[in-house]
């Protein structure tokens, strides 16, 4: 039992810190614009896809740094030559170039490199079993992505807290006017923000690309559960996504881990499962089987229960 | 002026070019739809059924086609969704196509099976014929067969007591696991191997039985170290596609070293996920001889031609060239492409596919009686590997006809009785 916990908790942490790299951007570009970004999951399925093209010719390597920075540059001019000027419109337009920006990758991707799944492999230096623990092993790839997710993480946190760039970032996140007004070139920013957003989502992709598959539908598959995490933790908030994405990686992967029924959720709360002979086959449901809907389950229970979310502090 | 003139010019020419080049083989081939996955996580599986299916009507079509026309094979793709799956259906009978493949998830299959009995039904004088090259739920040809199904892939229980015949004898397993994708065929390979263990070793305590959603797990980590936690020394299941690569990746990096009891743990990216670790461990069901050790000639020559026209694909299913030339020789004999004719034509024949087998159609429930086997992964002995690894399958068991087939419950509605 205590391997499956151990190996559970240190998957979920894989899990939860590839979501807070895609969330911390989204979070981050929603708390200075407003926008929701719909085209953020794109990102970080270009990212995957540049770094397999790139790991065609030179290896995994120089895609895990070329890779982010061709999707950063790409998000910055995204900012600058499309929301911007879409901007004075109004949230709604901008909602709705971000869903178009996200349609077209999606066609492009398909378009580029075709419909079925690439053969995008983490580099063979780190294809070996970093350390067995009981009779399982834990692949030293996965060690790899929890160190970059983690290093971007002090690397973030210290840019905001620590540095006078990340001062500007924090003020133009309420009070863009005022930035403004002291001189400071607030479109500038947010195009340095959407961009370094746009990258971090990248890199998700490139680590995220040998394990969880290189395919057109790989956006869809993370991208609502990252918007899932950002208003779980609260729109705009830093630690909120933090939290909210370890909280996801670790209750999918326990609820894969746990062989209890629904019923028997149930009657830990006190129902007797039997008085209600109707629902026979929804009892027998296991909390495995429901894995994927849980994150969504969790969303509109912090919707009803907090409204802002876990760390947020606007209404969504 | 000039220049629309120009672009007109052009625009026509190319209009001539592309209908000369479809009418070479437009006007009075034998279309064959083939609706299965062509995107999505079994976009691997589909698209190279769909090449192999194409090799196989050139085949026939090289020897001159029968009736004196051509084959022609059209993919429509379903994303392995049933609904998807009708609309290209509706699709397929508004293009006027009569003859209809599909394989891949015995979900899509129910739904078209559905579709096809409730067409004909309707439409009696444009009647559709429903190919099934790899749907293997066992409801397909009892509870739920019908006459304008037919079914050339030995279905879930046909495998599963060929499985457990050779589990029967390792005296080493004592706990299995089964994992399997959640929908109708996962549920049936599920069911097949707890009855069937129960009945051959009762000893086996069964640790796990486990269904994760088709199709959306891309990280098969947490239920790898369930299955180590479970203490299982083998495990049964029935992925394909992208979950069987997943799984295998997965159990590779966690360090899962029991043997794995298999339906579709070959090719298609899947060998090239096991690749080294899984040698002697892992064991597949499947239709016909894997190619090693000595391949039956008709089937070596096939597989060369194929690997030298498409290097980087496999002949992993000997079943669509089975179905194609069974449905070749039913035209051939009703002499005519009515549906009825050639259903009633298809009912009971025999055949002798590449692999050497003799192969019937059992009239009773439109399912392909053939023998079965069990084949090994391993890198020694292989003349033919499969996604170029080294790797391969070597025939282990061969299972006769009359022992691999299984009484059927089926009660055959025939039209006009």
């Amino acid at each position: 039992m205590s391997e499956l916990v151990v190996f559970s908790v240190l998957n979920g942490l894989v899990y939860g810190m590839l979501l807070f790299m895609l969330a911390s951007g989204l979070t981050l570009i929603f708390g200075m614009m407003g926008v929701l970004n719909f085209a953020h999951a794109a990102f970080y399925m270009l990212g995957a896809y540049f770094a397999y093209t790139i790991s065609l010719y030179t290896g995994f390597w120089p895609g895990l740094v070329v890779a982010p920075l061709a999707v950063g540059l790409l998000g910055a001019a995204t900012e600058r030559y499309g929301l911007r000027r879409v901007h004075g419109f109004g949230h709604v337009a901008e909602l709705i170039f971000t869903f178009g920006v996200a349609i077209v990758i999606g066609e492009v991707v398909q378009l580029v490199w075709g419909r079925p799944a690439k053969s995008y492999e983490g580099p063979a230096a780190l294809d070996f079993a970093l350390f067995h623990l009981f009779r399982s092993s834990f692949p030293a790839y996965k060690a790899f992505m929890l160190g970059i997710s983690v290093a971007i993480f002090l690397f973030l946190l210290a840019i905001l807290t620590r540095t006078r760039a990340g001062l500007i970032i924090q003020a133009s996140l309420t009070h863009p006017g005022m930035v403004g007004m002291l001189g400071h070139n607030v479109p500038r920013v947010f195009m340095v923000v959407f961009g370094i957003g746009s990258a971090l989502a990248g890199l998700a992709g490139v680590i995220a690309g040998p394990v969880l598959g290189t395919f057109p539908g790989m956006a869809q598959v993370l991208g609502s559960i990252v918007f899932v995490v950002v208003v779980i933790g609260g729109l705009g908030s830093l630690t909120g996504a933090f939290v909210a994405s370890l909280l996801i990686g670790i209750v999918q992967t326990f609820a894969v881990a746990l062989n209890v029924s629904v019923g028997d959720v149930a009657g830990a709360a006190g129902i007797r499962v039997a008085s209600l002979p109707a629902l026979h086959d929804l009892w027998r449901i296991t909390v495995a089987q429901v894995a994927p809907i849980l994150p969504y389950l969790l969303l509109v229970l912090v919707l009803i229960v907090r409204p802002t979310g876990l760390f947020g502090t606007r209404e969504t | 002026m000039f220049r629309a003139k120009a672009v007109l010019t052009g625009l026509v020419m190319l209009a001539m070019i592309a209908s000369l080049a479809t009418g070479a083989t437009g006007a009075d081939t034998i279309k064959i739809a083939y609706i299965d996955p062509l995107s999505g996580p079994f976009a691997a599986t589909g698209e190279n059924g769909l090449q192999q299916f194409k090799f196989a009507a050139d085949h026939l079509n090289r020897a001159g086609g029968v009736l004196g026309q051509k084959f022609e094979v059209i993919g429509y793709d379903n994303k392995v969704s049933p609904q998807e799956a009708l609309i290209q259906l509706k699709k397929v009978i508004g293009d006027g196509i009569s003859f209809v493949f599909q394989g891949n998830s015995s979900g899509v299959a129910h739904a078209i099976s559905d579709a096809v009995l409730k067409h004909n039904e309707r439409n009696p004088s444009a009647r559709v014929l429903y190919l099934n090259y790899s749907a293997v739920d066992p409801a397909l040809t009892n509870e739920k067969c019908h006459y304008w199904h037919f079914r050339f892939d030995a279905h879930a229980d046909m495998k599963m007591a060929a499985l457990t015949d050779v589990i029967k004898t390792n005296t080493k397993i004592k706990k299995m696991y089964i994992i399997g994708q959640d929908y109708s065929f996962g549920k049936a390979v599920a069911e097949a191997a707890v009855t069937m263990l129960k009945a051959k070793r009762p000893d086996i305590q069964i640790v796990g039985n486990e269904l994760h959603p088709i199709g959306k797990v891309q990280d098969f980590s947490p239920y790898v170290q369930k299955i180590i936690a479970s203490g299982a020394d083998a495990v049964i299941t029935g992925n394909w596609g992208a979950d069987m690569v997943n799984l295998a990746k997965a159990a590779n990096d966690g360090g899962l070293k029991v043997p794995f009891y298999t339906y579709y743990a070959a090719s298609d990216g899947v060998t090239a996920a096991i690749g080294a670790a899984g040698v002697d461990r892992i064991r597949l069901v499947h239709d016909a001889h894997p190619g090693n050790p000595n391949s039956p000639k008709a089937l070596a020559d096939y597989i060369k031609e194929y690997k030298k026209l498409y290097p980087k694909n496999d002949i992993n299913q000997v079943r669509i060239q089975t179905g194609m030339n069974m449905l070749a020789a039913a035209i051939k004999r009703a002499g005519t492409l009515n549906v009825d004719k050639v259903a009633a034509a298809l009912e009971g024949m025999e055949w002798t596919n590449s692999s050497g087998d003799r192969v019937v159609m059992r009239r009773e429930d439109h399912q392909l009686l053939m023998p079965i086997y069990i084949s090994v992964h391993t890198n020694k002995n292989i003349t033919f590997d499969f996604d170029n690894s080294g790797f391969g399958l070597l025939l282990e068991n061969k299972i006769d006809m009359d022992k691999a087939t299984q009484p059927t419950t089926c009660k055959m509605q025939r039209p006009g009785a």
